[in-house]
């Protein structure tokens, strides 16, 4: 019979039946943060629970790290050293490899994941962190748990699961030019609502999808729990392995049968099916307070709750494009891979910021996506056109209290949440792909990014 | 985990806004801790307060309102609690005193996140869930429905999350009690994937 993707993972890590008819799934890979992961830890030790293979949990400081060069465990956010201070000395006790704040492999956990081979396809993976889908890029069954739920993953080396149904997302045909993997999940978002994916794990798929490169794939799974999807995957391929082939904690190679075997069979049904037109989506940016609340760059605000547009400060009917924006941010575990970073320079190359931007910010990922972007000199361009060049971690996506945006800025960010008082209090945040970022810091307010394509054709 | 009261009797304080997510039900800014404890203060901090620092009530938001300052049944829109996985949304909302959300929908981890802590998470209608506001409710588990005076709501509930709410039970000890089978399973799996078990590289 043929099966999905989804299906053949599930079924490879079904341990045994619960009493009450759940599932007990095998779990491969557990990845804490400083921010969740230290309260997990301490609760276990609490409880005496043992670990059942610590070598298979990792842990990384990327949520609350100061992102200024020099930087020890103070953090800015007030309190936040205990977090780093108490992860630390929670994972040497129960032996965890740990990604501590000076490591040359820190970074966000769902960047250095991939980056070092943690994730593998047809592994399942989880964190305490709710866009852990992001990893589903590489054909895992990845997906963000609370901490109790992590503690119960770490003590038992399963979790009790109530499978979900599949959904099959497919992108037929190929993207315009200037066009994103970010945008095609706001497309999705905006057409399907931010509660679309609800009880399922979603398979994304079809030309539009393999046709993008790893870190596309990821910037598109990232948004798959703001889709309420227990997860988003792609099917791994030739692209997948490569990428992986050789990191830290991957294999070698490649080449047993197993691995081109985790695909969705042909002629399977999944529970349920949308197809986009990959060519009908535009540069997407949100204007309410969810990322259902999207739309083209180019079109008009539409009408919605009176709330939203009370918080957001626009009224239906005016373009979108041209609203002033106060900070512009390229970061977090959804776009502040090298290649964003490569099209967002190649934007802001030998131009600057508009000057009434108050912030412009760009944040790698990783360590080491920071030491490339440096090698090629992107760091240089960002700087000379007015961005802040900074050491990785999670940054301004969420404000923690420490350093935050001017109070009441309108900012535009290549983040995942545009949330009432997500960036800080009555901070008004507009999501969109780096490049629209970058397009939009040039204009100081919000600007479709194929206006802003250097090289001659659309980026 | 004290099991669920049977049945839970209170009155339904209404928010019944869509996507209620968990930066707003407890700001990152008001983790202060790592424990799972004093988040009952910053719960809905955004809403609940006029000026969060200086801890100024809302006199407009729900739970300040005289009726509904000990609620234990929270009313929700769609796709309640989605966003951030923290637990401390639960955590908060559990320590203020709430014990069941009745919402049209909920975001998948927030939802699992109730069921570890002994907040029953209940989907309903929208059209239930406004003739519900305000009224008293008498929430009884065993038999999946929500009552008031003039009206029955039956509701569905997986077996597994009805089983650990009711009985208060700990997921992990009941997992412990298959060892067996984890075991087998990892021998077996050893052999099929021995790329997935690794040493430390430390």
């Amino acid at each position: 019979m043929p099966q999905t993707l989804f299906d053949k993972i599930w079924a490879a890590h079904h341990v045994a039946d619960t009493a009450a008819g759940a599932a007990l799934i095998a779990i491969d890979r557990v990845f804490l943060h400083e921010r969740t992961g230290a309260a997990a830890l301490g609760r276990m030790s609490e409880m005496g629970r043992v670990l059942h293979d610590p070598a298979r949990v990792f842990a990384v400081m990327d949520h609350i790290v100061d992102t200024r060069t020099g930087r020890g465990d103070g953090t800015l956010m007030p309190g936040g050293e205990d977090f780093i201070t108490e992860t630390r000395a929670a994972c040497r006790k129960a032996g965890i490899t740990l990604f501590d704040v000076n490591d040359r492999d820190q970074g966000i956990v769902h960047v250095i994941s991939p980056e070092l081979g943690v994730v593998l396809p047809g592994v399942t993976l989880v964190a305490p962190d709710s866009h852990t889908c992001t990893q589903g890029a590489f054909g895992a069954l990845a997906w963000g748990i609370g901490s109790s739920e992590a503690e119960h993953a770490m003590a038992t080396g399963t979790l009790r699961l109530t499978k979900p149904k599949t959904m099959r997302v497919t992108f037929d045909g190929k993207l315009a030019p200037g066009v994103t993997p970010k945008d095609m999940a706001l497309h999705l978002i905006a057409t399907h609502g931010a509660g679309g994916g609800a009880g399922h794990a979603v398979e994304f798929a079809g030309e539009a999808v393999t046709a993008l490169d790893m870190e596309g794939r990821m910037t598109l799974c990232n948004m798959a729990t703001e889709f309420a999807a227990m997860s988003g995957f792609v099917a791994p391929d030739q692209k997948t392995f490569a990428y992986l082939k050789g990191r830290r904690f991957a294999p070698a190679a490649f080449d047993e049968p197993y691995w081109t075997s985790l695909v969705t069979d042909e002629g399977v049904l999944f529970d349920k099916e949308i197809i986009i037109e990959a060519d009908e989506i535009a540069p997407m940016v949100t204007w309410g307070k969810s990322p259902e609340e999207a739309i083209p760059v180019t079109e008009v605000v539409p009408q919605g709750a009176a709330k939203v547009h009370r918080y957001t400060g626009l009224a239906a009917g005016i373009p979108l494009a041209g609203t002033q924006i106060d900070v512009a941010f390229i970061g977090s575990c959804t776009n502040s891979r090298i290649s964003d970073l490569r099209r967002a320079a190649a934007i802001v190359e030998g131009r600057r910021i508009a000057p009434s931007i108050k912030t412009a910010m760009v944040v790698p990922g990783s360590m080491a996506v920071k030491r490339q972007a440096e090698a090629e000199g992107l760091d240089r361009i960002f700087i000379d056109a007015g961005f802040e060049w900074r050491m990785s971690g999670c940054s301004l996506c969420f404000y923690a209290g420490g350093e935050g945006f001017p109070d009441g800025s309108r900012t535009i960010s290549s983040t995942n949440r545009n949330f009432e008082g997500r960036q800080g209090p009555g901070i008004r945040t507009h999501i969109a792909s780096p490049e629209t970022v970058a397009a939009s810091a040039l204009a100081g307010a919000i600007a479709d990014p194929r206006d802003y394509a250097q090289t001659g054709e659309a980026v | 985990m004290t099991p669920f009261p049977q049945p839970l009797n209170g009155r339904a304080a209404p928010l019944l806004v869509d996507n209620v997510d968990t930066d707003t039900i407890i700001p990152s800014r008001e983790m202060k801790s790592t424990g799972r404890t004093g988040l009952a203060d910053g719960l809905f901090a955004p809403w609940r307060y006029l000026n969060a620092g200086e801890r100024i009530e809302n006199p407009q938001f729900v739970l300040n309102k005289p009726d509904h300052r000990n609620a234990s049944i929270l009313l929700g829109g769609a796709n309640f609690g989605c966003g951030s996985s923290r637990e401390h949304a639960v955590w908060a909302l559990a320590e203020w005193g709430i014990a069941c959300i009745i919402a049209e929908s909920f975001a998948p981890i927030f939802r699992g996140n109730c069921v570890r802590n002994g907040i029953l998470p209940v989907a309903l209608d929208r059209a239930a869930l406004d003739s519900l506001a305000g009224a008293e409710l008498s929430v009884d588990l065993a038999a999946q429905q929500v009552r008031r005076p003039d009206a029955v709501y039956n509701f569905t509930i997986d077996p597994e999350a009805k089983q650990m709410l009711a009985e208060g039970l700990d997921a992990i000890d009941l997992t412990l009690g298959h060892e067996s089978d984890i075991a087998a399973w990892t021998t077996a799996d050893r052999a099929a994937r021995p790329w997935v078990y690794l040493e430390h590289t430390e």
